[in-house]
């Protein structure tokens, strides 16, 4: 009963009873709500004149829609559900042993991972895979390592970074100046790239070491605004919002190119044909390789002290004091830790794109990653993978919903409501799963054996 | 007092420690000291400053005035007054637990225990360095630690639920884990704040044993408290305090019977005030409080450190901090005053007041 939106008066009425009744009214409310969105439309007629268009048709067919889902859920579903859920408790709660996926499920990923662009080559070709291992591998790959970059500021030493991104722009910039300039490589400037952004870390840490929560967040936020503004209006070194463009290519250790025009172009080196893939093929295998560092060292770093002082900042930073424990240094080296891997996601997005404006660093990216974190389970690497498989490539995946067109007209363009169903999965994805993805903690050491620790001890910390 | 014993035989010693709050005079010229490898207990009515004094000797709050020693076994002194905050527990070696308690609730056992001893590990992995590529070094001491925190965890007790989470642990074993944490640290002065808070009499008994096997492994405890049954117990000297003062200090036997710390914690009956009241003149007894150590900053009639009722009871003259104790607050003083009174009934009034300038 609890489930339907009446009152408990009608706890006597069947189903079927209280079904036409609650549709009748689902039926009223979407009628009096849609009449004005849907029933009447303005429009331009070819004297530039506003008319008004009626749609009765579309209004009716909506409203019919929601009387019989309502219909349908109150008299078929509700019961179902109550049904299943009365059957779930009679049943003693079996204990069940993990499935072969959720057992190796960092197995099977990485298998999946390594396979996918052999895969998307024998699928769809050459020139066809390079739009799945572009703009999907490539892209979540990114958003992963930017998101397990930041999971070790907000996830694990709890504090709440909202300007992440402008670690990422000192990445990106620093690689595509220094590349453009000095004409070094990337496998010198990559981890140039990571000092600088940790470096940019430190002094974000610094100011805001007392800050705490919100204060915390508008703060970080602010320093993301900073560094774009600075990028935009320093002109005589980042060249404005023009961006900077011809940024060199990576190349396998200097020793294959990727350059048609250079002697050691891989075609000429392995003779094969030509193609644009070979390089992307390339950049996702790097990505991918700098996304498994990036795993590595946040396992490795939460076995050791000083992700344990993390974690620990996060459940009381008053009691780490009392342990001795410098909680100064502690922050500091989580915000250079965290700005680090966003600056090697930096530099290898200046290496991929080929071209960097200050137009690819806005707020809306830190809130992207901020949420695949949040979405992810904060502290979990698997669940934040997952997130961002969900999120970057489920928005990417709207691009190519041509079919959607029939349904809804040829002006219908998917990719606009992206950010509609960004929002509406966050809302959903958090309604069912309030601590996101993977809620569970993985302790870091163990006397008897490894026990996940419940989302409902850990904390989110203060800041 | 021991006051022929030497410096070192004193791991702590507290002098002249004040903390005001504002105007609040949360601590007024306390001076103690603590014997190595006793337990010396802190105690008082609710609001008395023991909490106070205990965050100003763990560094969490810089005293107003005064001087906080401790002596190391190895001949070290620190003035922890001066020392950071978690430079305190790193390198004087003293530990502490909280009245409420703070673990890192979604942390396991083990974990706690961990993270209590950082500072080695940090210095075993090279400060993160050689941890990161793995070196044999660190995994030796992360074995060691573990083995530590094994040692402590069935000290406690608590040696089967070392892969649960620390919040899911009943209170009284919150409690002892909050001990076992703060041990890991390898303090030389553990520092309790009310470790029975809370706890039905078998787990307080439980506690009573860990506290005095912490006492034999040469460790000193600094203890608040408020079940007497603990601190009659194990403690082997006893500071009382009321509003922010030192009332008495002493083996526990003897503060059992000292009057003041009896008026202290049961009060003195209504009508014997009224009876001293009269007795002596309601001004006057105001007048003995006034004059009795630092009359300027007299302890409030709350030494609470929330700040909300404070500033209620708490009356600010025009020359800035002055406080007045609100009539009859502080029921050891009323002892004194009875027994100041008693003792001046036979002789006029006016020879042991204070001249009044012909007023009266």
């Amino acid at each position: 009963m609890a489930a339907t939106v009446s009152s408990g008066r009608d706890a006597v009425a069947t189903p079927i009873q209280r079904a036409f009744r609650e549709a009748f009214y689902a039926g009223a409310i979407s009628l009096g709500l849609f009449v004005l969105f849907i029933g009447l439309r303005t429009d331009q007629n070819i004297t530039n004149e506003l008319i008004l268009v009626q749609r009765w048709l579309l209004l009716a067919i909506v409203v019919i829609a929601v009387t019989v889902g309502r219909f349908l859920y109150v008299a078929y579903a509700v019961p179902a559900m109550e049904r299943s859920k009365a059957e779930k408790a009679a049943t003693p709660a079996v204990v069940a042993e993990p499935g072969f996926i959720k057992q190796n499920f960092n197995r099977i990923g990485l298998v999946i991972l390594l396979l996918y662009p052999i895969a998307m080559v024998l699928l769809f070709g050459f020139q066809g895979s390079l739009k799945w291992v572009d703009n999907f591998g490539i892209q979540i790959l990114i958003y992963v390592m930017l998101a397990w970059g930041l999971n070790i500021v907000v996830g694990l030493a709890g504090l709440l970074d909202l300007g992440y991104v402008a670690f990422y722009a000192v990445g990106a910039y620093a690689y595509a100046l220094l590349g453009t300039h000095f004409g070094l490589s990337f496998w010198i400037l990559l981890p140039a790239a990571g000092c600088m952004a940790a470096f940019w870390g430190v002094m974000l840490g610094f100011p805001v070491l007392r800050l705490r929560g919100d204060y915390l967040a508008i703060v970080t936020l602010a320093f993301g605004e900073i560094i774009r503004l600075v990028l935009i209006n320093w002109r005589e070194v980042t060249n404005g919002s023009a961006g900077i463009s011809g940024i060199p290519k990576v190349s396998f250790f200097g020793l294959i190119s990727f350059n048609v025009s250079d002697p050691n172009y891989i075609a000429k080196v392995l003779h094969i044909a030509q193609s644009g893939a070979y390089y992307k093929i390339f950049l996702y295998y790097l990505a991918l390789g700098l996304c498994l560092l990036t795993a590595f060292v946040t396992i490795r770093l939460r076995r050791l002290p000083v992700g344990r002082a993390w974690e620990a900042l996060r459940e009381d930073e008053i009691a780490c004091r009392s342990l001795g424990i410098n909680t100064t240094t502690t922050k500091l080296t989580a915000f250079a830790t965290g700005a680090m891997f966003g600056g090697f996601a930096g530099s290898f997005f200046a290496a991929r794109q080929g071209f960097v404006s200050p137009e690819s660093f806005v707020f809306l990216e830190s809130a992207i990653i901020l949420a695949i974190v949040v979405l992810g389970g904060m502290g979990s690497l698997g669940g934040i993978a997952v997130a961002a498989l969900v999120m970057i490539g489920g928005t990417e995946i709207l691009r190519e919903l041509d079919f959607l067109k029939a349904v809804f007209g040829p002006d219908f363009t998917p990719e606009l409501y992206r950010m509609l169903l960004f929002g509406m999965a966050m809302v959903i994805v958090m309604l069912w799963k309030p601590r996101g993805f993977v809620g569970s903690r993985e302790p870091t050491a163990f006397l008897k054996e490894r026990r996940a620790v419940s989302a409902s001890f850990t904390k989110e910390g203060h800041g | 007092m021991n006051a022929q014993a030497s410096m070192s035989d004193f791991i702590l010693q507290v002098e002249h420690l004040s903390m005001k709050f504002g105007g609040l005079v949360a601590i007024g010229d306390l001076s103690f000291q603590a014997k190595r490898g006793e337990i010396t207990a802190l105690i008082g009515p609710n609001g008395a400053g023991k909490t106070t004094v205990f965050n100003c000797i763990t560094g969490f709050y810089k005293p107003t005035e005064g001087m906080i020693t401790l002596n190391k076994r190895d001949g070290s002194t620190f003035l922890l007054e001066r020392l950071p905050n978690h430079e305190i527990p790193a390198r004087a070696n003293v530990a502490r637990t909280f009245q409420n308690i703070r673990l890192f609730s979604g942390m396991t056992l083990l974990e706690n225990l961990l993270v209590a001893q950082h500072n080695k590990l940090m210095k075993a992995s090279g400060y993160t360095f050689l941890g990161l590529f793995g070196f044999p070094s660190y995994r030796q001491a992360s074995a060691e630690s573990i083995e530590l925190a094994r040692h402590w965890l069935e000290k406690a007790d608590l040696v089967d639920r070392a892969d649960d989470p620390a919040g899911d642990l009943p209170y009284g074993a919150q409690r002892r884990l909050e001990i076992a944490r703060a041990m890991c640290t390898g303090p030389e002065l553990l520092c309790l704040d009310e470790p029975a808070a809370g706890l039905n009499p078998k787990e307080s008994a439980a506690l009573n044993e860990l506290l005095m096997g912490i006492k034999g492994t040469g460790t000193s405890i600094l203890l608040i408290e408020h079940d007497m049954s603990v601190v009659m117990q194990i403690s082997d000297h006893v500071v009382v305090l009321e509003y922010g003062r030192k009332i008495s200090d002493g083996n526990p036997a003897s503060v059992r019977t000292d009057p003041r710390v009896i008026a202290a914690y049961l009060g003195v009956d209504d009508e014997e005030v009224q009876e001293v009241l009269t007795e002596v003149g309601d001004e006057d007894v105001i007048e003995q409080l006034d004059t009795g150590p630092d009359a300027a900053h007299g302890p409030g009639n709350s030494a609470s450190m929330m700040a909300g009722p404070v500033s209620d009871s708490v009356e600010h003259a025009n020359e800035g901090e002055r406080v007045t104790v609100s009539k009859g607050a502080s029921k050891a003083a009323q002892v004194d005053a009875r027994a100041n009174s008693t003792k001046s009934k036979p002789a006029p009034k006016s020879s042991t007041a204070k001249p009044r300038g012909g007023r009266k």
